[in-house]
């Protein structure tokens, strides 16, 4: 008897129109409503029809650009894009089942906004919240906030790993700050007039090299207990933040050998963090043109590059097929031990729909994915545990 | 001739951290959960209020060098919920508190222009600075700053982010499939501002949101708060709350607008007051009574004295005699985190002031602190309130009225099903929302942008 199959997760990364530059010309997509929440609104249902496990949205301090350092000019691609976080709340009451994961930039916002705004998405989605954290390097995001000079180009690997180092103590102010508050710590005593046990909350006093931060929280501990923090990582240096903060890693192997090596890269970083014990995701990225014709997918992808004038490249590899084929794609890749896979959309809503209608079909019928959703929490979706307080001593 | 009849702006204030709000009676829920922001929003939004206001917190405050546990503790991040009511309501404004010390233009400018977006033209932003260590504590922005840089700094960090609203103009989006245009121009939302605290250039990244720049309010009372506010704050969320100190401070400020090139229904004033309703007058006043002694408890007396007294005062009878010692003059080190102890300017002579009272009614110290801090604005049968509301805004003491009730989440209830149809019936209050922006509720017009 073969044995069962490794149950898959799955989330979508949503961005503008689709990832495709041009996607937003396709007829299906919506483009003048981009900026509405209805839009927004729609996909994350959608989504949450294919019984996803959450949704990622993109997010940055600066307009979209081809360019590394700023502004390309360009006037026929999307440009402009709504705080991330804000559209994971305005979504949130309307999605019961589905995780919501917004990407904030650490480099240049307060960890402490960050941690009760992410404990307020948990809060208000009843348990959904994750927060993915994106390091900056972009000369126009700093210029734009202003508070200190970008590290000069080309960035040199001294600088990354201070940018790097950075993330991490903000994660770990995070952490912190949602901990500060211990779990039963709102006690409303009539008898004794007090509202709270202040000794169930905690001063997190955090001292690192870019910031200091005293805490507590205004914010009580959210329902998850700590929400999932997730990261984008390509190299040595970002695995590492993956490996000591993070429990969902998004890399992007170039096929299941890349795959196996990766996982192991990050699996030896974990166990030098301390954390070989400790469940950390990694998801593997991949950017998806999804047809159900044989062919279609690939006639699509051709035509959407021909429109832009040139083939549309990504840091994640491009998989161009039919949902069926994804599927073995996906098997093969949580054979390599990749855990799950976060799936970027070519075009809105065209890929999106193909992998809720036509791809999570399939994966459910080989017994690689969820029927139905069990979980009522992103952390339960996951299979993580509600983590202890660190400060909770009974 | 006779004046106008002016039209009614009412504003519900979500229950705060203060001893104001009661969480000792049965009916008080979670300052927390969001079924309780929905709950009360859909109560404002069902007695067609304005908007909904929630005030922001970024330190926990401490007394006598701990954290303070007799009041409500904790709140959820203004943004967020802001965002999520926006999902459950269709037409209510959305105002929120959003500090301007421990933030960046950019981001806060960005912040705001989402959730108007996301709102479809309700967001509103009560601009306050707050520069104590205490709080700074918390953030990257949290250094020490001198007084004469921490007025500057709020004034340069609006203009900033006013120059970042105004950056997209509102016509760059075309969205032409057929073209292949998405932009008509090529660099939009650029910006370039070099002040003193803000060295910042760029491209705002989110475009013009449907009200040009979210309702801007300012909460300041001060002769620089009031002069800022005549120059460029839509709103102002002032303390005057009763009839004479009101009728003074608006024709003080509507005074101001005109140097400013604006006429006076530009600014809406509108004070923060409270409320306590009752069958008859009679039973409104033994309501208002009785909430009183709710918010103010033995130990909450004490506590409050301490604010004033800037000393430890524990081991006072809250059923006894005032202090006959004198405050503690200068810095208060007993309080941290509250903003209500700079109103206590004069520690001494109101301390002598409240000695006298008590002596004179022969007060305890809880009866003395009820009788001196907070009571209710407005106490009546819904009647006898209407109709004082009505007499103040007709006798330009204020446009309107920002609500706190002292219950969360259904310290409304009572004042929509009452007071409100009451109003309505006098015609000085909406029946039926006109608009669909926070600014078409309150009579503001929609800024226009400069030319490109």
């Amino acid at each position: 008897m073969p044995l069962s199959p490794q149950p898959l997760h799955l989330a979508v990364a949503l961005d503008g129109a689709g990832w495709h530059p041009v996607a937003w010309r396709e007829p299906a997509a919506r483009p003048a409503e981009l900026f509405t929440a209805r839009y927004w609104t729609d996909l994350v249902a959608e989504a949450e029809r294919g019984l996803l496990d959450f949704v990622t949205f993109e997010d940055s301090l600066s307009l979209q650009s081809s360019r590394p350092d700023g502004p390309d000019g360009r006037t026929d691609r999307i440009r402009g894009r709504l705080d991330a976080v804000l559209i994971a709340a305005r979504v949130a009451p309307l999605t019961r089942h589905i995780g919501l994961v917004p990407t904030a930039l650490v480099t240049h916002t307060e960890p402490f906004h960050l941690s009760k705004a992410i404990a307020t998405l948990d809060h208000v989605s009843l348990g959904r919240a994750g927060v993915r954290v994106r390091v900056s390097g972009r000369a126009d995001e700093f210029a734009h906030v202003g508070r200190r000079t970008a590290p000069a180009r080309p960035v040199t690997a001294a600088a990354v790993r201070e940018l790097f180092t950075e993330a991490g103590d903000y994660v770990e102010v995070l952490n912190r700050l949602w901990d500060s508050w211990e779990d039963g710590a709102e006690i409303r005593d009539v008898a004794s007039g007090r509202f709270i046990d202040r000794a169930k909350l905690h001063y997190i006093d955090f001292e690192g090299a870019e910031f200091s931060v005293k805490g507590p929280s205004i914010t009580p501990r959210p329902p998850q207990g700590r929400p999932p923090v997730a990261a984008l990582a390509h190299d040595t240096v970002p695995y590492e933040l993956v490996a000591g903060s993070a429990e969902i890693g998004f890399v992007t192997p170039r096929d299941a050998d890349d795959a196996r090596a990766i996982v192991a890269r990050i699996r030896d970083a974990q166990g030098a963090a301390g954390r070989a014990d400790e469940t950390v995701h990694v998801f593997g990225d991949l950017l998806v043109y999804l047809d159900d014709a044989p062919g279609a997918a690939a006639e699509r992808r051709a035509r959407l590059d021909e429109r832009a004038g040139e083939a549309y490249t990504s840091d994640a590899p491009v998989f161009t097929g039919t949902p069926t084929e994804l599927a073995d794609v996906l098997q093969e890749g949580r054979e390599a031990g990749l855990t799950g896979f976060r799936l970027r959309p070519a075009a809105l809503p065209h890929d999106l729909e193909r992998i809720t209608r036509a791809l999570v079909p399939e994966l459910g019928r080989r017994g690689l994915f969820r029927t139905e959703y069990g979980a009522g929490t992103l952390r339960g979706l996951l299979g993580l545990p509600r983590p202890a307080n660190r400060y909770a001593t009974a | 001739m006779s004046k106008p009849v002016k039209q009614i702006h009412l504003a519900a204030h979500f229950p705060g951290v203060n001893n104001a709000t009661v969480w000792s009676d049965p009916a008080a829920g979670s300052q927390i959960d969001f079924s309780s922001f929905t709950h009360f929003a859909r109560t404002a939004e069902r007695a067609k209020f304005d908007f909904l206001f929630l005030a922001e917190g970024l330190r926990l405050r401490e007394q006598n060098g701990e954290i303070y546990d007799l009041d409500v503790v904790g709140r959820p991040d203004t943004f967020i919920v802001l965002s999520a009511l926006a999902a459950v309501t269709d037409k209510l404004g959305l105002a929120g508190t959003v500090n301007s010390t421990f933030n960046e233009p950019y981001e806060v400018a960005r912040q705001f222009a989402s959730l108007d977006h996301l709102s479809a033209g309700r967001a509103a932003w009560n601009v306050v600075t707050s520069w104590d260590e205490f709080t700074g504590q918390n953030f990257r922005r949290g250094g020490y700053l001198e007084q004469e840089d921490r007025y500057e700094r709020a004034k340069q960090f609006l203009a900033a982010a006013w120059e970042l609203f105004d950056s997209w103009h509102g016509d760059e989006i075309v969205a032409d499939r057929e073209s292949g245009l998405f932009l008509a121009h090529p660099d939009p939302g650029g910006f370039d501002h070099h002040v003193r605290q803000f060295d910042i250039s760029g491209h705002f990244n989110v475009p013009r949101g449907p009200q040009g720049r979210p309702v801007i309010f300012q909460a300041g009372d001060s002769d620089e708060g009031r002069e800022f506010a005549a120059s460029a704050a839509d709103a102002i969320f002032t303390r005057h709350g009763t009839f004479e100190s009101g009728k003074a401070f608006y024709a003080d400020v509507k005074g101001r607008l005109a140097r400013y090139g604006r006429s006076p229904d530009e600014l809406k004033i509108l004070p923060g007051v409270t409320f306590a309703l009752g069958d008859t007058d009679a039973d409104a006043r033994e309501k208002a009574a009785v909430i009183r002694r709710q918010q103010v408890s033995g130990q909450t007396a004490i506590r409050l004295l301490e604010q004033l007294w800037n000393r430890d005062l524990s081991s006072y009878d809250p059923d006894g005699p005032l202090p006959d010692l004198d405050p503690v003059p200068g810095e208060n080190t007993v309080a941290r985190g509250r903003a209500s102890v700079r109103m206590h300017r004069y520690p001494l002579a109101t301390a002598a002031r409240w000695r006298a009272l008590a002596e004179e009614k022969d007060l305890s110290i809880r009866d003395l602190v009820i009788e001196v801090t907070g009571r209710q604005t407005f106490i009546g049968s819904p009647a006898t309130v209407a109709a004082a509301l009505n007499d103040f805004v007709q006798a330009d003491a204020s446009d309107g009225f920002i609500l706190t009730p002292h219950l969360t989440p259904g310290g409304l209830d009572e004042f929509a099903d009452t007071v409100v149809p009451l109003l309505q019936e006098r015609s000085v209050f909406r029946t039926e929302y006109e608009g669909d922006t926070l600014r078409d509720h309150l009579g503001l017009r929609t800024p226009v942008p400069a030319a490109h």
